[in-house]
């Protein structure tokens, strides 16, 4: 039953109709319990009596949205008592992605997805590229660039650069750690029935392991989506750390970039552009065959900009990797900087930050929440 | 299914037992037809429901803990059923569980620990991951990898039986009814519990305000469809499996979060006020299923669960909230029920309770004395408020009469000799194994063992 977000601002409670079907479908699973082997979504829900808003975005946070409980559902729809666990919660999930969204008013991007889209995944990189084109004149924009040490700084100031993308992920940073603050006080707040078992590490390892991400439809099926999941974020993991690696070389060691095929930070880097361009790829192609049923349209453009962003990332860094000695480096910079830019602009208005909200809902369900 | 072509095997139903011999029929490399009556997204009959197999195992075997050997198997089941069984085929059952966790495994099932409010069962039990219906749709995606044809929405009427032989079904399907010939037929398509008019029959007018707990599409139609074919009977036709459930649960398909688990815990009281059962009598676990019947013989078939802020969070809250008031007077108006009557009775109660030490899980010492009826164990006084209650009605589960069968699942005919090509299983054969009574995860084992039997038995006939 998903409720249309339209005009709620970042701290208002949820829909009243949102908040209605998220507890009818919890008290149905706490009477049920057939599914308690399946995730911590069952187990944490069997430790209340009932359920306020706070419980549901925590139980909406603690939700990988496999699908295994629908599937298993003898109450899902057309059943009169229509549970739908997996699609309740993201409609509650979107929800606490606003509530703890910082500034409040940039939270309404997760409402407008299509727009984001938009912004992020085409006009940012076309934007920064035309920019850049401007700036440095197509002189030096189209030339061929072979030298090895500075051509990207001929085109992009390196100063500029840092400048730029410091301020870009300060942002992204400040943004996104409001956001958990907020996350955490939400979380820190509801009751902690249970026993605590292991906290942090199993909450860590569950985090980095995702034994819960399974497969939509049948689960006997390779779990293609842990697979595609595990290439997006270690593929990104990598990037940021070739890009920190670089940043060392260049800063502390005077090393400039382009750095040899074999040198640490090219080979990080290839890696996770790799991971980049086959995690969301993989995902992508996931969503497209998924169900109708198991679609949440509202969702859907808040996970496809983050995905499409991601591989644009990884496919220009890799491009620019492979030709940055022709005439098509300039362009490819501007495109590779700007999908960088709009990624980080837009991490925390978008999916990326339910790796972050489960985290800490994993750790809360450790703590016996 | 395709028009014309004569099937080795016909299974009709579409839960466990169905599923169990179509699979096994297939396998031995028997043609098999699955005929569904509910559309898909109801299939699988009252195995949807369920959650768990009763297996035999000499020693701890994943999920399970402990051992559970064949002879306190045996025992159980005499004791629930006093008596009312067929020793031969329970043995067969019972030996068939030891076994056939590897079968349903390798065909999508997959197990867990017993869960959250039965671990009573953990030595007995394997539960099922997600429960019955990710067993049946385990089965189904299993099915379709083998090539069984499945139809939903086709429904079994009538059989078209010669000389004691099957020669086709009745299939109604899309308004059309045609005749569907096979060369071995499993029936497999549950009791009658969703037939109010046949449970007028035993019930009268009463029964129409029972519940059904599960599926609406066991209206026994296979099962009379044997019976005037002349297949004999076993099990008693008047009785059904009722527990006590919440008033307000819709005619069918509430299931299991429509029980309520806190008669103990409270007092019972009729449309009068008054309580007409021991709520202590034993551990609920033996207890619940007797007060279906109990709230059936009531007026109105209605009752009503009263318990205080004490009992509270001790036990597993059915789906709807009980019904709340700040004095047990106040309560009654929501109920129905007159508020002094309500009230004497919960006095009188409440003067009869003996101190004792509580304790949920045993029979403890807390009791009423003087009190008619009594109240021998977690007898505490309801005076701490809030107030709260849950309306009752029976819900009936399913029923007991079924056709008789032979340890290679053949129906036996009335003059005492098998079928050559009639099988069954499940619950339209159950009857015979559990004549009266109930032994959670019974169902299912009766099910797939008889199911996989009836399966092999069919394609053997089909095939030679």
């Amino acid at each position: 039953m998903p409720a249309t977000e339209a005009g709620a601002t970042a701290a208002t409670p949820l829909p009243p109709r949102l908040f209605q079907a998220g507890r009818h479908a919890a008290r149905i699973c706490n009477a049920c319990r057939y599914c308690e082997g399946l995730c911590p979504v069952f187990p944490a829900i069997e430790r209340r009596l009932d359920f306020t808003e706070a419980d549901l975005r925590y139980l909406s946070n603690l939700c990988h949205d496999c699908g295994a409980c629908l599937d298993a559902c003898q109450y899902a729809p057309p059943h009169p008592f229509g549970v739908d666990v997996p699609r309740t919660l993201a409609a509650v999930r979107r929800a606490s992605y606003r509530r703890y969204a910082w500034p409040a008013r940039a939270s309404a991007l997760f409402a407008r997805s299509g727009l984001a889209l938009l912004l992020g995944a085409a006009a940012a990189p076309l934007l920064f590229t035309v920019v850049l084109g401007v700036l440095t004149g197509p002189d030096v924009f189209l030339a061929q660039h072979s030298d090895a040490a500075g051509g990207f700084y001929r085109v992009m100031p390196h100063d500029a650069m840092v400048g730029l993308f410091g301020a870009v992920g300060a942002y992204a940073a400040v943004a996104l750690a409001v956001g958990l603050l907020r996350c955490w006080r939400d979380l820190a707040a509801i009751p902690a029935g249970g026993a605590p078992a292991g906290a942090t590490p199993d909450a860590v390892r569950e985090a980095l392991l995702l034994p819960h991400l399974g497969d939509d439809g049948d689960p006997g099926e390779p779990h293609w989506r842990r697979l595609w999941h595990h290439c997006t974020f270690y593929g990104f993991l990598l990037c940021f750390a070739a890009t920190s690696v670089a940043a060392f070389y260049h800063n502390v060691l005077g090393w400039t970039a382009p750095y040899p095929l074999l040198s640490v930070p090219a080979l990080l880097g290839s890696l996770g552009g790799a991971g980049l361009l086959a995690g969301p790829a993989g995902l992508l192609w996931l969503k497209l065959r998924r169900p109708p049923e198991r679609h949440d349209q509202a969702q859907l453009g808040m996970d496809i900009v983050l995905l499409v962003l991601l591989f644009e990332t990884g496919l220009s860094g890799l491009l620019l990797r492979a030709w940055g000695a022709t005439g098509a480096m300039g362009p490819l910079l501007g495109v590779h900087l700007g999908a960088v830019a709009g990624l980080f602009l837009l991490l925390p208005y978008g999916k990326f930050v339910h790796g972050l909200y489960r985290f800490l809902a994993l750790l809360r369900y450790r703590m016996g929440a | 299914m395709e028009p014309g072509r004569t099937y080795d095997v016909l299974v009709a139903g579409g839960g466990n037992a169905a599923l169990c011999a179509a699979l096994t029929a297939r396998a031995a490399g028997a043609s098999v037809l699955l005929l569904e009556s509910a559309p898909r997204h109801f299939r699988g009959g009252n195995s949807r429901h369920t959650r768990n197999l009763r297996c035999m195992h000499e020693g701890p075997s994943e999920p399970l803990t402990g051992a559970y050997p064949a002879e306190e198997y045996w025992r159980d089941l005499q004791d629930v059923t006093g008596g009312r069984t067929n020793e031969a085929l329970a043995r067969m059952v019972i030996a068939g569980t030891a076994e056939c966790r590897t079968w349903m495994a390798a065909h999508g099932v997959r197990f867990q620990p017993s869960i959250g409010g039965a671990l009573h069962l953990a030595h007995t039990n394997a539960f099922f991951l997600g429960g019955g219906k990710a067993l049946v749709n385990a089965y189904y995606r299993a099915a379709a990898r083998l090539g069984v044809d499945v139809e939903y929405e086709a429904e079994v009427c009538d059989l078209r039986i010669e000389d004691s032989r099957f020669e086709g079904a009745v299939v109604t399907r899309n308004g059309r009814t045609e005749i569907v010939p096979a060369r071995a037929f499993v029936a497999a398509a549950g009791g009658f519990q969703a037939n109010r008019e046949w449970l007028r029959d035993a019930w009268g007018a009463s029964a129409d305000n029972f519940l059904i707990r599960g599926t609406p599409y066991d209206t026994g139609r296979v099962l009379r469809a044997l019976m005037d074919g002349g297949a004999a009977t076993t099990g008693d036709p008047t009785q059904c499996h009722a527990v006590a459930i919440d008033a307000r649960a819709p005619r069918f398909d509430g299931g299991i979060v429509t029980r309520v688990d806190c008669i103990p815990l409270g007092i019972v009281v009729n449309a009068r006020g008054e309580r007409f059962h021991d709520e202590g009598e034993d551990l609920w676990p033996k207890r619940y299923a007797v007060w279906g019947r109990l709230v059936a013989r009531q007026p109105d078939q209605t009752a009503f669960v009263i318990f205080d802020a004490r009992a509270r969070g001790q036990f597993i809250p059915p789906m709807l909230p009980p019904v709340e008031a700040p004095s047990i007077r106040r309560l009654a108006a929501p109920l129905g029920l007159e508020p002094a009557a309500l009230e004497r009775t919960v006095m009188a109660y409440n003067a009869a309770v003996r101190p004792g030490t509580f304790d949920a899980t045993a029979l403890d010492d807390c009791a009423t004395a003087g009190l008619a009826p009594p109240k021998s164990h977690w007898a505490r006084r309801i005076d701490r408020a809030p107030f709260y209650a849950y309306p009752l009605r029976p819900g009936i589960t399913f029923t007991y009469l079924g056709v008789q069968v032979d340890a290679r699942a053949r129906v036996i005919w009335q003059d005492g000799r098998p079928a050559a090509n009639v099988f069954a299983a499940g619950e339209i054969m159950a009857g015979n194994i559990l004549g009266q009574g109930y032994l959670a995860g019974l169902g299912m084992a009766i099910g797939t063992v008889f199911g996989r039997k009836a399966g092999e038995e069919a394609a053997r006939h089909a095939r030679n």
